[in-house]
């Protein structure tokens, strides 16, 4: 494997409110290196800082300290849609990744021309559309049938599959997974997950993956990240990684901190 | 005046607002924001013509100048709410006093007449038949120019900007910039609109944007309602808006006929307003109620009670 770090993250502190009673440290002195081609799994209890290291890449948030590089780039300082052009999202909130009174063919386009500078040229070609047609009908829900309905008429695990598609029809250098099957039903969760698999591995997407099912956790990716209080306190990938349990996984947790067991249990 | 004499003035009116209307809906549909910035540049569009006319400038170029200087006023109102984090609402209301200050300004005195036996003028009231021709000819170029451009990449974005900023910023849209670019499209439209109704009305006046917003949301409101069989194509939409600003002015001569106060009016047009805004959350409500399981979303559920994949069957 090529080993080139697609993302590298150095000493990142994010805290929230701080100096108030609600102050909160969601990244602690934090550092990650991404090799291409990675796909890595990241689990941790509420509050373990998953999504603001999302937020961190993506650019939601800014940073207190610390750097972000992408392939490369120093993009600490680049804003959220600027920074899109390397990055492809996906939400936990199916809501999030669409455009609801926009068609589906429409929201494609838009997906389509990430990282373009966007011009006074049609915002959808007809030469496009049969290559949509054909990027949906591998979503096997029939959408290529109806490009023109409106994204809002979709029910969660369309819209979440829609927006999977969106996040990698224009290849991105990371693909940023938020709990994204967390929101769905278990057949429809399944169906996005085993999707999921089949895109990164067909486009060697490089990939990040909050999850809170351990099973996937384990049973996806080549590498696995246990979170808690803004740090990473397990790490694993190869044949460790394969021989996990989710029993492993459990005693990682009791083993870290009294406190957070409480949380964990508590919900 | 009989009702029916008063027809074609109601339509050109309408018209005429029917434009002002147009330019709402940039913002208030599309864009998701409640722009007031309308109030004051309606009379900005007015005033400069007006002016401009006046000093003997050509009243083409007037017009176009006039739609420019609306354009600044919405620029105005978008970096108050981009840069400097302003609420829309608030924002609107900023520019809308400042451009109180600039229109006295230009216009030297709180009203000046434009009479179109002096000033060579596009559309007058003199002629109302004439005035609805052009109207018609105006409002059609608009949406056309506008199916066009919201047809377009950047057009498209700024779709996708009001309709989810989280999307488009994913998607690598420029949000705030194009926040500013639909402000400045509204507030030009709306500038345009003033133009041409100082010189179908044959003065400007200091107080002809009181209430503009409210008129304009009225017209959105009722396009909306008429095209709502119609395929929901955008330019049918915006035809149905200008067509909503005619059905406001041809009830508002109506009501007027029939004898009504018209110090009322700005009122009463206003609480119907109020009433169709509150329609959909009335909706929203009564479904809830009939439905309080399905409209619920699912609780956010405690890792540790997903532990083991039990979300696998």
């Amino acid at each position: 494997m090529n080993e080139r770090p697609m993302l590298v993250l150095e000493n990142i502190t994010k805290v929230f409110n701080r100096g108030s009673v609600n102050e909160k440290i969601a990244l602690k002195d934090f550092s990650l290196t991404v090799q291409e081609g990675d796909f890595i799994t990241v689990i941790g209890g509420n509050g373990a800082g998953k999504s603001t290291l999302m937020n961190v890449v993506c650019g939601t948030y800014p940073v207190d300290s610390g750097k972000v590089l992408l392939g490369g780039r120093d993009v600490t300082r680049l804003p959220e849609y600027r920074r899109a052009k390397y990055l492809g999202r996906v939400f936990q909130d199916p809501m999030m990744g669409t455009a609801p009174d926009m068609e589906i063919q429409e929201n494609l386009a838009l997906a389509y021309r990430r990282g373009k500078v966007r011009s006074l040229m049609p915002g959808i070609r007809k030469s496009e559309k049969a290559f949509y047609a054909e990027q949906l009908a591998r979503l096997g829900l029939g959408l290529e049938e109806r490009m023109s309905a409106k994204v809002g008429l979709l029910s969660g695990g369309q819209r979440q599959s829609l927006t999977l598609l969106m996040a990698t029809l224009k290849k991105p250098d990371l693909l940023l997974l938020d709990e994204h099957t967390a929101a769905l039903d278990p057949k429809t969760a399944a169906k996005v997950l085993s999707f999921t698999e089949e895109i990164a591995a067909e486009h060697g997407l490089t990939t990040i993956m909050i999850t809170h099912n351990m099973m996937d956790a384990i049973r996806c990716g080549s590498r696995l990240i246990m979170m808690q209080e803004g740090r990473i306190i397990y790490d694993v990938s190869g044949e460790e990684k394969r021989k996990l349990r989710v029993e492993d996984l459990l005693e990682r947790f009791r083993a870290s901190s009294g406190e957070l067991d409480d949380r964990m249990i508590l919900g | 005046m009989s009702f029916l004499n008063a027809l074609p003035g109601a339509i050109s009116l309408g018209l005429i607002w029917g434009l002002l209307a147009i330019g709402v809906y940039i913002t208030y549909k599309v864009l998701d924001i409640a722009d007031l910035t309308v109030d004051g540049s309606v009379c900005t569009g007015g005033a400069v013509c007006a002016m401009l006319v006046i000093s003997g400038v050509n009243v083409w170029l007037a017009v176009l100048i006039a739609v420019l200087a609306g354009a600044v006023a919405g620029l105005l109102t978008g970096v108050f709410h981009t840069l400097m984090g302003i609420p829309a609402i608030l924002a609107g209301i900023l520019t809308q006093l400042i451009l109180w200050s600039v229109n006295l300004k230009i216009m030297g005195q709180a009203n000046r007449s434009l009479s179109s036996r002096t000033y060579g003028v596009i559309i007058t009231q003199l002629e109302a038949g004439w005035a609805i021709l052009i109207l018609f000819a105006f409002a059609a170029a608009l949406i056309g120019l506008l199916y066009w451009f919201f047809g377009t990449e950047t057009g498209s974005s700024i779709r996708a900007t009001g309709n989810n900023p989280a999307m488009s910023r994913a998607q690598g849209i420029n949000v705030s910039l194009n926040k500013v670019i639909g402000l400045m499209i509204s507030n030009a439209i709306v500038a345009l609109a003033g133009a041409l109704l100082v010189q179908y009305q044959g003065f400007a006046d200091i107080n002809m944007g009181r209430g503009a917003i409210v008129i304009g949301l009225a017209a959105v409101i009722i396009g909306e309602a008429v095209v709502s069989f119609l395929p929901r194509n955008f330019a049918i939409r915006l035809a149905g808006v200008a067509v909503g600003g005619i059905i406001y002015y041809i009830v508002y001569q109506f009501v007027v006929w029939l004898g009504l106060d018209t110090e009322l009016l700005k009122m009463l047009s206003a609480l119907v307003v109020a009433v169709f805004l509150a329609i959909p959350y009335w909706k929203n409500k009564l479904i809830r109620k009939r439905a309080p399981k399905a409209a619920s979303a699912p609780p956010p559920v405690p890792p540790e009670s997903k532990e083991g994949g039990e979300l696998h069957e």
